[in-house]
């Protein structure tokens, strides 16, 4: 656990036959960050969080996550991370308590702490009073914060999270910040989100990274990529200059994931 | 070891606690085998054209239909796997420190119920229609632990296909296709030794063929298994224990 990254990345490359999604990508996270990966869809972030979420093994390069390699010890990153992926996939025909509880299952929560811990984060998530409805029955942001109550029960040291306020309304969304920031306080979880939202990514985010075709376009804070532009550039400027115009690069099968998850909501 | 059994409750009380809250399903489910038995096998038990055992025909295909219904409700298991995968449910899973063989016999746990439910049915649509059914206990614990483990081969090789294919569209194509060979090319309704030569030797590779044959000692009077109870099981356990080895190496596929 030398590593002072909680995520750490070297030449991490993939290929998916003879399109590179991401290549050569050199990132590293420092503990406790919240952390933004920007880019077009098909930029490869999605791939990168795969990668480092261990369900896809890179090509070639290498990455720690929470101290452990991706390749060689993948059981121990995933007994250190939590996911929530873009989808707003917590399980509709249970209760918001079912759900927990499957989590802290798989998880390996202790027994004894089960109970307190179940509590604890449909308390910190607001979710109390809706805790034994089916979460079919769940508005769009109640669906997002049920999600990361169960990523939390089993305190991470990171949290991915792909799109994570995709299709809410403002807000939701701003709900759903304001959670991640507590998150991150409270148990200096370091926080790894992707998205396409400029707002986003200059609210919540301490750091960002821009890809673009796979490769690292830009890294820094919001404030110094902002800056190395213009005196009066906004990020949608800073993200238009490294990755072209949004969506021009996109391949139809992101969009359309997209739109399902924003038509889910609805 | 301890962490494994619960993983596999886990995934299994999931499954339970939605078929107990949304019983639609096992009831459209139970149509196929009242059709088959009250029509199909009430009209060919007159028939007398088919060498069966002393109970008669009815008696005779009872089991078959059980196998079947088992089969059918177990197949298309995978079509609730690629909606997990659409919704990212899978990911979430996969993304989790639990086994994924953990995860895999969880699933087919979860098949059981339906499994163990159709039984329960088959055993109500015999007693109506007076079937010699063996209502010894033994006899029906035993009907119920072969289900379970039917249920749970095909189901898991539901699982394998849906992890191969991908797609729902794939996935369905491929699930009519197999289901009818594997229902007409086994012991179901109709004996092995009325084959022709080239029948018989596919239906003996046929897993539903030993699932029939175990559940028609176990199940009524006058009839016996040709392989043996033991034979029987020890054919379905391996074939289990194959695809399981088999499905934990290509689940991961479903998320990438």
């Amino acid at each position: 656990m030398a590593n002072p990254y909680a995520i750490d990345t070297r030449r991490l490359t993939r290929r998916f036959d003879d399109i590179v999604a991401v290549d050569g990508v050199e990132l590293r996270v420092a503990s406790g960050a919240i952390f933004g990966l920007l880019g077009g869809n098909g930029a490869g972030k999605t791939t990168m969080v795969k990668m480092l979420t261990t369900l896809l093994a890179p090509t070639s390069g290498s990455a720690t996550v929470a101290g452990f390699d991706i390749v060689s010890a993948p059981h121990e990153v995933r007994r250190r991370i939590g996911y929530v992926p873009q989808m707003l996939s917590a399980d509709g025909a249970l209760t918001g308590y079912e759900n927990l509880l499957l989590s802290a299952r798989l998880y390996a929560v202790p027994r004894a702490e089960l109970a307190t811990r179940i509590a604890d984060a449909l308390g910190f998530m607001g979710l109390n009073e809706a805790r034994n409805r089916l979460v079919k029955t769940y508005s769009g942001g109640m669906v997002r914060r049920l999600e990361l109550a169960q990523s939390m029960l089993h305190r991470p040291a990171v949290l991915f999270l792909d799109e994570p306020t995709i299709g809410l309304d403002p807000v939701a969304r701003h709900l759903v910040w304001q959670r991640l920031r507590d998150l991150n306080a409270r148990f200096g979880m370091t926080i790894l989100l992707t998205t396409h939202d400029m707002e986003e990514a200059d609210h919540l985010c301490g750091d960002l990274a821009i890809l673009h075709a796979g490769k690292l376009a830009a890294h820094g804070s919001p404030t110094t990529l902002k800056a190395a532009l213009s005196s009066r550039a906004t990020l949608d400027d800073v993200f238009a200059h490294y990755s072209g115009t949004m969506d021009q690069s996109g391949r139809l099968r992101d969009t359309d994931q997209t739109r399902r998850a924003a038509q889910r909501l609805e | 070891m301890h962490q494994f059994a619960l993983e596999v409750f886990a995934i299994g009380a999931v499954e339970f606690r939605k078929l107990m809250r949304d019983p639609t399903e096992l009831i459209s489910r139970a149509i196929q085998p009242v059709l088959w038995l009250a029509v199909f096998g009430q009209v060919l038990s007159h028939a007398r054209g088919i060498e069966t055992g002393r109970a008669g025909y009815l008696a005779f295909m009872t089991p078959g239909i059980l196998a079947q219904s088992v089969l059918f409700s177990a197949i298309f298991y995978g079509i609730a796997v690629i909606w997990e995968r659409d919704l990212g449910i899978v990911h979430k899973l996969l993304v989790s420190p639990a086994s994924r063989t953990a995860l895999v016999i969880g699933k087919a746990v979860s098949a059981d119920f339906r499994g163990v439910a159709q039984a329960i049915l088959v055993y109500i649509i015999a007693l109506v229609l007076r079937v010699p059914i063996r209502w010894e206990i033994g006899a029906i614990v035993g009907v119920l632990c072969i289900v379970a483990l039917g249920s749970a081969i095909f189901s898991t090789f539901s699982l394998a296909m849906a992890c191969i294919v991908k797609t729902r569209e794939r996935f369905m194509g491929i699930g009519q296709v197999l289901t009818m060979p594997l229902f007409f090319a086994s012991n179901a309704i109709y004996p092995l030794s009325l084959m022709p030569e080239w029948l018989r030797r596919v239906a003996k590779l046929n897993p539903l063929t030993y699932l029939v044959d175990a559940l028609r000692g176990l199940m009524v009077q006058g009839e016996q298994s040709v392989y043996g109870l033991a034979v029987d099981c020890a054919v379905l356990a391996v074939v289990f224990a194959a695809l399981v080895l088999v499905t934990v190496r290509i689940y991961p596929r479903l998320a990438q």
